[in-house]
């Protein structure tokens, strides 16, 4: 079996997730390699969208942030920001892809402050454009670190909506993107149940135990009937990943 | 700032054809304590920084501003005493320098100095005022805690029976803007993305314009369709080239990462994190006698550096 961190692992497993021909939000660092690992790979026709204005730009240098000129040469189009994020609402974004400080296990993210607003322990950087994004893409992925202090029973902020309480409140609120179709982190990937709208376990990473998902998570984590173990990354996969960013910026073991 | 007086102001200022140009001194003395300023640009890109610049050179106080994401300038502007409150979206050093110290500094001890929107929300609170409406419906921030705070109206449509928001319009009493050319009526052109500028060219009372370079009005006749805010809208256009340094302008330069690397870095490992801006404010903002002395202090090479990154021909 090759050797990878979980940094490497998790993004191979969200580059996976991708499909050709899509229309995609990825926010800076993970996301957006995991999404340009894609096109790579194995969906050549991954169409990127960032914030500042940029539609299916062709990213040479792994940009600092997704709002510069270097993140949208090339771009086809360099729209105004507000219609970006009106693309979302619209429906023309097949995935949004989002990370977080704090996920909740009806997939709700905070990424505003922990603690309370008014008398916050750590305040955050705040949405940006992430809960536009969960308010409205057709579906979203999110990618995290797994471990306890972020998965939690319920989020201190809904900074971007997940399923809210669970059950239809999402649907009942008036929101028409579809919400959390897939958590994925070093892990293992969750995804959410028909009825509860609750986060199950769905898949555990190669050499990972259910045991170990379920103690890292900081609320009780159902497991699906048919769990299943993901492919470990290949070869090829680690080395044209590792090609995208060799300061390793992002790829650091350990944590991320 | 109320609908009606908003309008108002649009209706009784001078927007007629006429030269406009002046120095960055005079353009930012129209803007005053307390006002509300809306800054161009995204993050690192074409964010006015000459005018935010000489804004805190002027030692203006207690302004409101909203900018669709704030980076290291919203440190210097806090600091200052410039701003006594951000509307944004996302206020952070950068994705490799960490959560902005200073904002938490502030935040954290009064969490009214940084006003939090999502980024379709803030961006819709400009549409409105540059339609010239009080509100717009939206379906984004539906059920999300920003939706709570902000205090946000439902609406049922009465058309369809669908569920809404009602986003609130913003009139700023300012726009600063910085384009990559313009002439001297205030006839703007903007490469690249334009962000929110046109928005905000719009909703705004009045707009200080800067730009890399004044061009001949016969220039922007000759391209019409790259025209994205009209004399109109502008009240000051001050020729500045690096008017964005040390962030960037879109097909001139890239940012002087390195730059932003010395600060983000310094600012990191200060122990005494406000002592460390305050410093930095004194060296780069207080003592350089004007702009291209501010840029002396960068060097030559950073420039240069920046500018062969950054440039695409023929911008």
């Amino acid at each position: 079996m090759s050797d990878y961190n979980p940094a490497e692992l998790t993004v191979i497993m969200g580059s996976r997730a991708l499909q050709d021909g899509q229309i995609i939000f990825a926010g800076a660092g993970l996301p957006l390699l995991s999404a340009i690992h894609a096109q790579k790979m194995h969906a050549p026709s991954l169409a990127i969208l960032f914030e500042v204005g940029g539609v299916a730009p062709r990213i040479t240098s792994l940009p600092r942030s997704t709002n510069e000129a270097r993140s949208v040469r090339r771009s086809v189009a360099t729209p105004a920001t507000i219609d970006m994020m009106l693309y979302l609402q619209r429906g023309f974004v097949d995935v949004g892809f989002l990370g977080g400080a704090q996920i909740d296990r009806h997939g709700n993210i905070n990424s505003s402050c922990i603690g309370t607003l008014e008398k916050p322990k750590v305040r955050l950087p705040g949405s940006g454009g992430a809960n536009d994004i969960a308010s409205s893409a057709n579906r979203v992925f999110i990618i995290s670190y797994h471990e306890k202090r972020r998965f939690v029973e319920k989020v201190d902020f809904v900074t971007s909506p997940g399923f809210l309480e669970g059950g239809q409140a999402r649907e009942k609120t008036g929101l028409m993107g579809g919400g959390v179709e897939k958590v994925i982190t070093n892990l293992g990937i969750m995804e959410f149940d028909k009825n509860s709208r609750s986060m199950t376990l769905t898949a555990v990473h190669p050499g990972i135990t259910e045991e170990e998902v379920r103690e890292k998570t900081g609320f009780e984590l159902p497991v699906a009937e048919d769990l299943k173990t993901t492919t470990p990354p290949s070869e090829e996969e680690l080395r044209s990943l590792r090609a995208l960013d060799p300061e390793k910026r992002y790829l650091k073991a350990g944590d991320f | 700032m109320d609908y009606r007086k908003a309008r108002q102001e649009i209706v009784e200022k001078n927007k007629g054809i006429r030269d406009k140009r002046t120095t960055l001194e005079e353009a930012v003395s129209m803007i005053n304590d307390k006002d509300h300023v809306a800054v161009g640009g995204l993050q690192y890109t074409r964010t006015p920084m000459g005018v935010l610049w000489e804004i805190i050179r002027q030692k203006k106080q207690d302004i409101t501003f909203y900018k669709p994401l704030m980076s290291f300038e919203g440190d210097w502007l806090f600091v200052s005493g410039a701003m006594g409150k951000a509307v944004t979206s996302w206020f952070s050093g950068g994705v490799t320098w960490g959560v902005s110290k200073i904002m938490r500094t502030f935040a954290e001890r009064d969490p009214s100095t940084f006003e939090e929107w999502s980024l379709l929300g803030l961006s819709l609170r400009f549409k409105a005022g540059a339609m010239g409406i009080p509100c717009i419906p939206t379906k984004t921030m539906l059920g999300s805690d920003l939706e709570k705070i902000r205090g946000l109206k439902r609406f049922t449509c009465p058309y369809s029976g669908e569920e809404m928001l009602l986003i609130p319009a913003v009139n700023p009493d300012v726009a600063i803007i910085h384009s990559q050319i313009a002439d001297k009526y205030g006839n703007a052109q903007i490469f690249g993305p334009p962000c929110l500028d046109i928005e905000t060219a719009k909703a705004a009372s009045k707009v200080i314009l800067t730009t890399e370079q004044i061009v001949d009005n016969e220039h922007i006749r000759d391209a019409p369709n790259s025209t994205n805010i009209p004399f109109f809208c502008v009240d000051a256009v001050v020729e500045l080239p690096f008017g964005c340094y040390p962030h960037e302008c879109y097909g001139r330069y890239e940012p002087a990462y390195e730059k932003l690397g010395e600060y983000g870095q310094g600012l990191l490992k200060a122990e005494d994190k406000i002592g460390f801006v305050q410093e930095y404010l004194d060296k780069y903002f207080y003592q350089p006698a004007d702009f291209p002395e501010y840029l002396d202090l960068f060097g030559v090479r950073s420039l240069v550096e920046a500018t062969r990154r950054g440039r695409i021909w023929p911008l």
